[in-house]
């Protein structure tokens, strides 16, 4: 064992197996002399003030890792405010990021390095520290002003309270302003570079590849070539400053991950989903528009997609999120792929329209990029407590399809997922990201586009019934009879003209009908079709053959359940674990999965959702552990509810 | 057949003359009898053929309410939405689909209140769409509550001493919103309301139309003094573009405070009667007409087209864009997206 690694994601030991010889050093310099550790790896967390510019020196070390490639997770997290009050605990904003040399699953529970860049970040995040952590601090933040501001009675860095963790007093501002003394530029302007001299020492720490942050800079700043000069110079002092000073005596190396063959790029969910849902477009042939109002954490989606407008892409910025759903249906009508973005308080706004869709039978996908609740909650962070809203967030029997994807690079296929459910099944399709999602990222393999599904929509062209007098007729509700989907016939169609709407519809000719026993009927109808969606059988994954403890989880709880399942396995434990996908409908096998087993337990980051599904439907004893904190899982957390679950169940087995 | 109008340039046209006929459904029209929607339905089924483009390509949208049945008796495509949302559901369809006519038919309290966020959103873009508001001055299929047109003090189910809140003027909130075409028409006047349906396919953009009809089970004779032979040519006031506005022996004058008011024409102040220019660019005129008839007894009503002015359409701004970009990027490469700038290889 390494003295930075801890044990959240620990895969049967191999942790640390590296006093061994480091391979040579890599990175764009020669490296200096100092002892090499080799590490398997890392969970690093950037912490400072909102002003600090903590989530791009995050998404910097990220980018590098990700070109080096080491397998990573990350985990920014920030206040909502846009200028929090500096120097104080709300204001801080930090970014986490886990990389390895093999594949890991979660941002990981515990940093092993803190950089702090002033007494706040180091207040707020020091609970999180196992002992022997390293923290690199900027003593120059540390003034008694700063460190009453957060109530530090003495200066932490000069009593004892720190003797547990390994701490690097480095005064980053004063030596960023030392590194930039020849730039020109004012004081407050070269003050700002400091985040780039910290990511330079951290560059140097782990050997990261240096060459892509100082392209980036200059591209970044192209219209400012002396800040970008700036920031460029900072970095390279912050390396500079890692290789030479005595207070950093030891470097690190993570060798690259063993990721299947593939060209790879790092990708968070939001931009993942953005680049489903043109591969949607083009693979269904069908025009995108989106529909959307700015909500955190989902705008980023109507940003990137308002980019490619070369690939058709329509966005409309709505004035509200009942226009942008409203409009998206409209292009559906009239034969595009239609999407709204949203979060939580906007799918309430979109409610009746979505019922609208079910009862339209249009294709509609909506995206809700789940968040903290309820009412505006905590904005940018993670939750996902939006299940039953999607599920059964609508007046009257409102069925509709819920596709929920397990990690950021997963919300490219399931964007692609959604959108196959819609097109074919003529329906509106909920798809439940969040914030951890959203704004986490992971490296993607790159799939080529001929792997993607073919999701080719076909329009109706001509009459599709013959009345009994012979004559052909053209019946918006008469249904395919395999997927009980009505024909999509758009505007522009001679002969076609028909008149739909959200008053019950007559079974066939779509024609206005108050009759009760049509309205059952095409109640249950509706029903059916959802029901009869076709999605993948629900895999469990149980090595040993021999769990009697089954975990189930939806969404992006998938990374911390996976990391717990794992532990659990290493120490000997016998557990099970599943994961939906598709929320409805549920996968043909669920039941049978799930009473194959003696205990069921639900992680979810809400009061138990899922779990109020599953034992309605299936009558199973299913046990949820909840946590609303705004915050994924840690796997460690799991980890131990899973052991208590093995142990209550050995421990029966003893009363018996 | 006729040259194409302005706002229907890229719909396809009709091949051959059609009929009213054409346009009418199977469905049995269900409208209390006496109802004024009969009359502007008939009116708008005639209008129709005059367009001169596929009846296939022609959409009507509407909201809830009696008035937004509508749809359902048109022969065309055609979407019975949500009360109020019309015009956002209006707009992604037009937006996205250029070759289509596409009109939203809604009501008082459908545009005004529900829907009054999207209303206004819709004249500011300028969306290519013809808005036909039919103004009742009452709920009518909620069985007659006061609506954000009644007059105040209005005695109703809801409000049995009388409606305390203030009216809006729907043209006036027009041009506030920036429309850049607002007219006013009579259900019972089928040429003077197929005059102005024609205007408003001529305009290319959101074109506002409010149309006054009787409700004749909740709010009878709302607009009677308009519509009496004995009353109408006080009350009304013809605007004709290019033409001084004129009637019944009196005339619309910009007095001294600057304000627009009706006074008799006389031989010495003929020559200041304002004339109507529809294409003024500026809007406090217009908006100054929208105020001129007395909101109680409905005197001094203009009818006819107030304001036609011409302003980039938000759809063709929006398609023009798309181009734009597939010129200057080339059409988009989704393999070429997918790989962006960073990637690495794992063999
Ligand atoms: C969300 C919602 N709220 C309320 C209603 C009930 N409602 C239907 S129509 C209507 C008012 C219609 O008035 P108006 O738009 O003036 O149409 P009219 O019937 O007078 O033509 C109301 C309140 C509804 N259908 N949906
Ligand atoms: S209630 Fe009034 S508006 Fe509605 S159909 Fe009857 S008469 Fe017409
Ligand atoms: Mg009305």
């Amino acid at each position: 064992m390494t003295s930075q690694v801890d044990q959240s994601e620990a895969v049967g030991g191999s942790d640390g197996e590296g006093q061994g010889a480091a391979p040579p050093p890599s990175g764009g310099r020669s490296r200096p002399a100092k002892p090499i550790r080799r590490l398997d790896r890392v969970i690093i967390r950037f912490a400072g003030d909102s002003g600090d510019g903590m989530q791009l020196t995050g998404d910097r070390f990220t980018s590098e890792t990700a070109s080096f490639g080491n397998d990573l997770s990350t985990l920014p997290n920030f206040p909502a405010e846009i200028r929090a009050p500096a120097g104080t605990l709300p204001g801080v904003s930090s970014f986490q990021l886990h990389f390895a040399d093999h594949d890991i699953l979660t941002p990981g529970d515990a940093p092993n390095v803190l950089v702090a860049m002033n007494p706040a970040a180091l207040k707020a995040n020091l609970p999180d520290l196992p002992r022997g952590a390293e923290i690199i601090v900027n003593t120059d933040e540390f003034t008694k002003r700063a460190l009453a501001k957060v109530g530090y009675a003495a200066d932490p860095l000069a009593d004892k309270s720190l003797e547990a963790y390994h701490l690097h007093k480095v005064p980053l501002t004063t030596l960023t302003l030392e590194a930039l003394k020849e730039s020109g530029l004012a004081r407050k302007d070269a003050e700002r570079a400091k985040n780039m001299f910290a990511l330079g020492l951290l560059s140097w720490m782990y050997h990261r590849p240096t060459h892509g942050t100082e392209t980036f800079l200059r591209q970044k700043f192209a219209k400012k070539p002396e800040i970008a000069e700036a920031n460029i110079s900072a970095f390279r002092a912050g390396w500079n400053f890692g290789e030479t000073t005595e207070s950093f005596a030891v470097s690190y190396e993570i060798s690259p991950a063993e990721l299947p063959a593939g060209t790879y790029r790092n990708i968070s969910g939001n931009l993942a989903l953005s680049y489903g849902l043109i591969a949607a477009s083009q693979r269904s042939g069908l025009p995108l528009f989106l529909g959307s109002y700015p909500i955190t954490p989902a705008s980023d989606i109507l940003h990137e997609l308002s980019k490619h407008k070369n690939f058709g892409v329509r966005t409309f910025q709505a004035e509200d999120e009942i226009a942008g759903i409203g409009a998206a249906l409209g292009a559906a009508f009239g034969g595009a792929l239609g999407v709204t973005t949203t979060s939580g308080p906007g799918v309430a706004l979109k409610s009746e329209t979505i019922g609208l869709a079910v009862s339209l039978e249009l294709p509609l996908l909506v995206v809700d990029i789940q968040r903290g609740g309820p009412s505006t909650g905590l904005p940018t962070k993670t939750e996902q407590a939006d299940l039953l809203q999607a599920m059964f967030g609508r007046n009257g029997e409102a069925p509709v399809p819920i596709v929920a994807p397990s990690t950021p690079a997963d919300c490219f296929d399931a964007a692609l997922e959604a959108a196959r459910i819609a097109v074919t099944y003529r329906t509106p399709v909920m798809l439940l990201s969040d914030g951890y999602l959203a704004n986490g990222s992971e490296p993607w393999r790159i799939p080529e586009v001929e792997e993607l599904p073919d999701l080719r929509a076909e329009f109706a062209t001509g009459p599709n019934h013959t009345l009994e007098d012979g004559s052909e007729v053209f019946w918006p509700y008469k249904r395919d009879p395999q997927t009980l989907a009505r024909p999509w016939a758009i505007p522009g169609t001679p002969g076609l003209e028909h008149r739909i709407g959200g008053i019950e519809k007559q079974d066939g000719t779509g024609n206005i009908s108050y009759d009760p026993a049509n309205h059952d009927f095409m109640v249950r109808t509706r029903k059916s079709k959802v029901d009869g969606i076709t999605v993948p059988p629900l895999e469990v994954d149980d090595p040993s053959g021999e769990a009697r403890v089954l975990v189930i989880g939806w969404g992006s709880t998938y990374g911390p359940i996976t990391a717990a399942v794992r532990r659990v396995r290493a120490d000997g434990g016998k557990v099970a674990q599943a994961h939906l996908r598709n929320l409805n409908p549920f996968p043909a096998n669920l039941g049978a999965v799930l009473k194959a087993y003696d205990r069921v337990i639900v992680p979810e980051m809400n009061l138990g959702q899922l779990a109020l599904l599953l034992r309605a439907r299936y009558l199973v004893d299913a046990q949820s552990y909840n946590q609303v904190r705004g915050l994924p899982f840690k796997a460690a957390q799991l980890a131990d509810v899973l052991f208590a679950a093995i142990g209550t169940l050995e421990g029966d087995e003893q009363n018996d | 057949m006729t040259e194409a109008f302005r706002s229907l340039k890229l719909v396809p046209k009709a091949e051959s003359p059609q009929s009213a006929k054409e346009f009418k459904t199977d469905q049995e029209v269900r409208w209390c009898p006496g109802c004024g929607d009969y009359a502007i339905l008939a009116a708008v089924q005639s209008f129709m053929p005059e367009l001169g483009i596929r009846r296939e390509n022609t959409v009507f949208v509407s909201g809830i309410g009696c008035s937004s049945r509508f749809p359902y008796y048109m022969n065309t495509y055609g979407m019975h939405s949500i009360h109020g949302r019309a015009p956002a559901i209006a707009t992604g369809l037009a937006a996205s689909r250029p070759d289509l006519s596409v009109w939203v038919v809604t009501g008082d309290g459908d545009a005004l209140s529900i829907g009054g966020n999207h209303l206004i959103h819709a004249l500011r873009r300028n969306v290519n769409l013809k808005i036909l508001l039919f103004n009742n001055r009452i709920y009518g299929l909620t069985k007659g509550q006061y609506s954000p047109t009644s007059e105040v003090g209005k005695i109703t189910k809801s409000t049995p001493m009388g409606s305390l809140d203030a009216p809006f003027n729907p043209l006036s909130l027009a041009v506030g919103a920036e429309a850049s075409f607002v007219a006013r028409t009579i259900d019972s006047d089928r040429q003077h309301l197929q005059s102005v349906l024609r205007a408003a396919a001529e305009h290319e953009g959101t074109a506002l139309v409010e149309i006054y009809q009787n409700c004749n089970i909740f709010n009878d004779g709302a607009f009677e003094v308009l519509k009496d032979p004995n009353t109408r040519d006080e009350a009304l006031i013809r605007l004709e573009h290019g033409q001084p506005m004129v009637f019944a022996g009196q005339g619309v004058f910009r007095g001294a405070d600057g304000e627009l008011h009706v006074a008799e024409v006389t031989e010495a102040n003929r020559s200041e009667v304002l004339v109507h220019d529809v294409h003024h660019p500026s809007a406090a005129r217009a908006f100054a007409l929208t105020r001129i008839a007395d909101a109680d007894t409905l005197h001094h009503t203009p009818i006819g087209v107030l304001r036609d002015v011409r302003r980039p359409v938000y759809d063709t701004l929006m398609a023009d864009q798309l181009e734009q970009a597939a010129s200057a990027k080339g059409a988009g490469d989704l393999a070429g997206l997918l790989t962006g700038a960073d990637t690495w290889t794992v063999s």
